[in-house]
């Protein structure tokens, strides 16, 4: 059974109501338990956990660091195109944006890679928006040969592709593909994307199903928080999650959480989310799931993301760029969303090294993928 | 002393580098631990440093004449990554010995059998001394040493629980007929866990997230040196055994005394 069929059974009013009937009683349970199921995600993602968050953060801290020691990974988006056909209510690249529309060369795209370089990194993530007659699988090829010398790990956050693109791009260096559903709500789904082949919300939710057929070593999962409530997206989030564990066994996951963020005549988010309720998502994740990887980016702010280092995160980007360019080529223009933490990649290290942690640069190599 | 394969050893305490909050505490733990052979994952160095470059800030850590390198294929999933990653690992590092950890399974890190079989096979073949990481299995430990494992590394419950102990009935199956050395690995908790292990008669044992994650990884490395020796001698000089035999009277057998 793939998730589109499994998820056909699922009703959004139903499950929502379910999280918000939980009470204290349900959380004190999910607390206890050693094991936690999809339910007991479901109270401590309720309104009932908030007075326990400090018990949750400890619990996480715990579970985190046997997992995963005092490390957090460091890892950097290089935005290769803002080309975009899809029309998305919250997105700077939105297809009726009118902003200047660019597809780094090869040329520039190593220059983009020398800043990338000189700051640090060998973890990468590319990001596109969705324009398949000019940011496609040939083009992708094309990108992954010239950067894969330069890179340990590669990641890619583009248009949802088919089954056969991504067996043709696993020999070329690519690891990790995050593709986030946005909204598990598919009215509302359909509201944010009226246009372009995101539209096709039965798609997208398919993907992570084609990725983990294709044997990709690691994909990410997340919904945009802002758009619908997130305690029921998340709730979806962790379900679609438990599904893919269980049928793509030998694949790792990720779970990212960006919060709708402010961009020129952007979407004010339907439901907000306060920090406090950022801090419970993240630890009921790392309660719910020992081993999965949780990553954090420049969304947030300074002091959010100076103190949730050690409540649960693995994985941290630094010193980004959200537009094409913006390391080298062209760093005055449009960005996809405003960087909330500013500080260059070095101040992130030395901010993690002060909290007694280590920066990992480097934690993959693409020999052991030959 | 420790042999296996060609190196010998003072300490039975083997540790590892993932997990530490900084390269220089991590190396101040090693030191304190005073363990020789320390296992390195192939994915965490820079097997190419451009030349520009500073050598790599884990292996830097790690340049001590006592301390003799394990590299590890931690990462790859099936045997023919593994020959491979473990020829990088030669070249790069300048070592014949291999830690072979093929865990297909990212979520519980549970090591493959079979793949780890076929890919000793091949290794031993192509020279390399071979340290395989094992589930708590008899039968496939005899035929690792079939095909010329250096040693055995069974677990001794699921890596970085810290839970102890728990495949112990197999281990000592697994320490009563070995011809190889066996390190028990993954899930040594505590001192007191790592004790126990030499107790029932491993030769080593390998110890990571209880030191790395520790408050204080250089006094827990230590613990961790002093309880291994303890375990150890206790072994040599054999255990006691526990008395369950004593009873108060002998319902059963009280008839024999009557006839007398």
């Amino acid at each position: 059974m793939r998730f589109n069929e499994f998820f056909e059974n699922q009703s959004w009013e139903e499950t929502s109501k379910s999280i918000y009937a939980k009470t204290a009683k349900d959380v004190e349970q999910a607390l206890n338990t050693p094991k936690r199921t999809l339910e007991d995600f479901k109270a401590l993602i309720s309104p009932a956990a908030a007075p326990y968050l400090e018990s949750m953060a400890k619990l996480s801290q715990e579970l985190t660091l046997k997992r995963f020691g005092k490390t957090i990974q460091m890892y950097v988006p290089l935005y290769l195109s803002n080309e975009c056909n899809n029309i998305c209510t919250y997105c700077g690249f939105s297809y009726d944006n009118k902003v200047k529309r660019k597809t780094l060369s090869a040329l520039e795209i190593m220059e983009e890679v020398a800043v990338i370089k000189e700051m640090g990194y060998h973890h990468v993530l590319l990001v596109t928006g969705e324009a398949n007659q000019t940011v496609h699988t040939d083009y992708f090829k094309k990108v992954l040969d010239l950067i894969r010398p330069h890179f340990a790990h590669i990641s890619m956050e583009v248009q949802p592709l088919d089954l056969a693109d991504y067996q043709e791009l696993t020999p070329y260096g690519l690891n990790t593909v995050l593709v986030y559903q946005e909204t598990y709500h598919e009215e509302d789904y359909k509201k944010h994307h009226p246009k372009g082949k995101k539209s096709n919300f039965q798609y997208r939710l398919d993907t992570p199903d084609r990725l983990g057929e294709a044997g990709i070593h690691k994909m990410g999962l997340g919904v945009l928080i802002g758009l619908e409530d997130w305690r029921t997206d998340s709730f979806f989030t962790a379900m679609h999650l438990d599904y893919l564990e269980k049928k793509y066994w030998q694949s790792k996951y990720s779970i990212s959480f960006p919060r709708l963020r402010p961009f020129s005549g952007g979407l004010e988010p339907k439901v907000a989310m306060n920090d406090r309720e950022l801090v419970q998502l993240i630890c009921a994740y790392r309660l719910f799931n020992e081993e999965v990887e949780l990553s954090i980016s420049t969304r947030e702010s300074v002091i959010f993301r100076d103190h949730i280092i050690k409540l649960g995160i693995t994985s941290i980007s630094a010193g980004s760029k959200t537009n094409p360019g913006g390391y080298a080529v062209e760093p005055q223009s449009l960005e996809q969303f405003e960087i909330s933490d500013e500080r260059t990649a070095l101040e992130i290290a030395e901010m993690i090294q002060k909290q007694g942690y280590e920066p990992v640069w480097k934690d993959w190599d693409l020999s052991l993928m030959k | 002393m420790l042999k296996i394969a060609d190196k010998t050893f003072h300490s039975r305490l083997f540790t590892g580098t993932g997990k530490f909050s900084s390269s220089s505490i991590m190396e101040a733990a090693l030191l304190a631990s005073a363990s020789e052979l320390v296992t390195v994952a192939l994915k965490r160095v820079d097997l190419n440093p451009s030349a520009n470059q500073q050598p790599d800030e884990l292996l830097k850590h790690l340049n001590h004449p006592h301390l003799n390198l394990l590299p590890n294929t931690s990462g790859v999933r099936n045997a023919k990554e593994a020959v491979f990653a473990a020829q990088m690992a030669r070249e790069a590092l300048e070592t014949n010995w291999i830690k072979l950890e093929i865990h297909p399974d990212p979520k519980y890190l549970m090591p493959d059998p079979i793949e780890t079989l076929k890919a000793t096979e091949e290794l031993a073949k192509l020279g390399f001394v071979v340290l395989p990481y094992i589930h708590a299995d008899p039968v496939l430990c005899k035929r690792l040493e079939d095909v010329g494992t250096a040693a055995v590394m069974p677990l001794g419950s699921p890596i970085g629980s810290n839970k102890g102990l728990k495949t112990i009935d197999f281990l000592e199956i697994i320490i009563s007929q070995s011809r190889v050395p066996v390190i028990i690995d993954a899930g040594i908790g505590a001192p007191s866990d790592a004790a126990k292990a030499m107790e029932i008669g491993a030769d080593a044992v390998l110890v990571n997230t209880a030191i790395a994650v520790s408050g204080n990884p250089v006094l827990m490395a230590e613990a961790f040196k002093i309880a291994v020796e303890a375990g150890r001698m206790a072994y040599l000089a054999r255990l006691g055994t526990i008395n369950s035999l004593a009873v108060a009277s002998s319902p059963l057998t009280a008839f024999l005394e009557d006839e007398i």
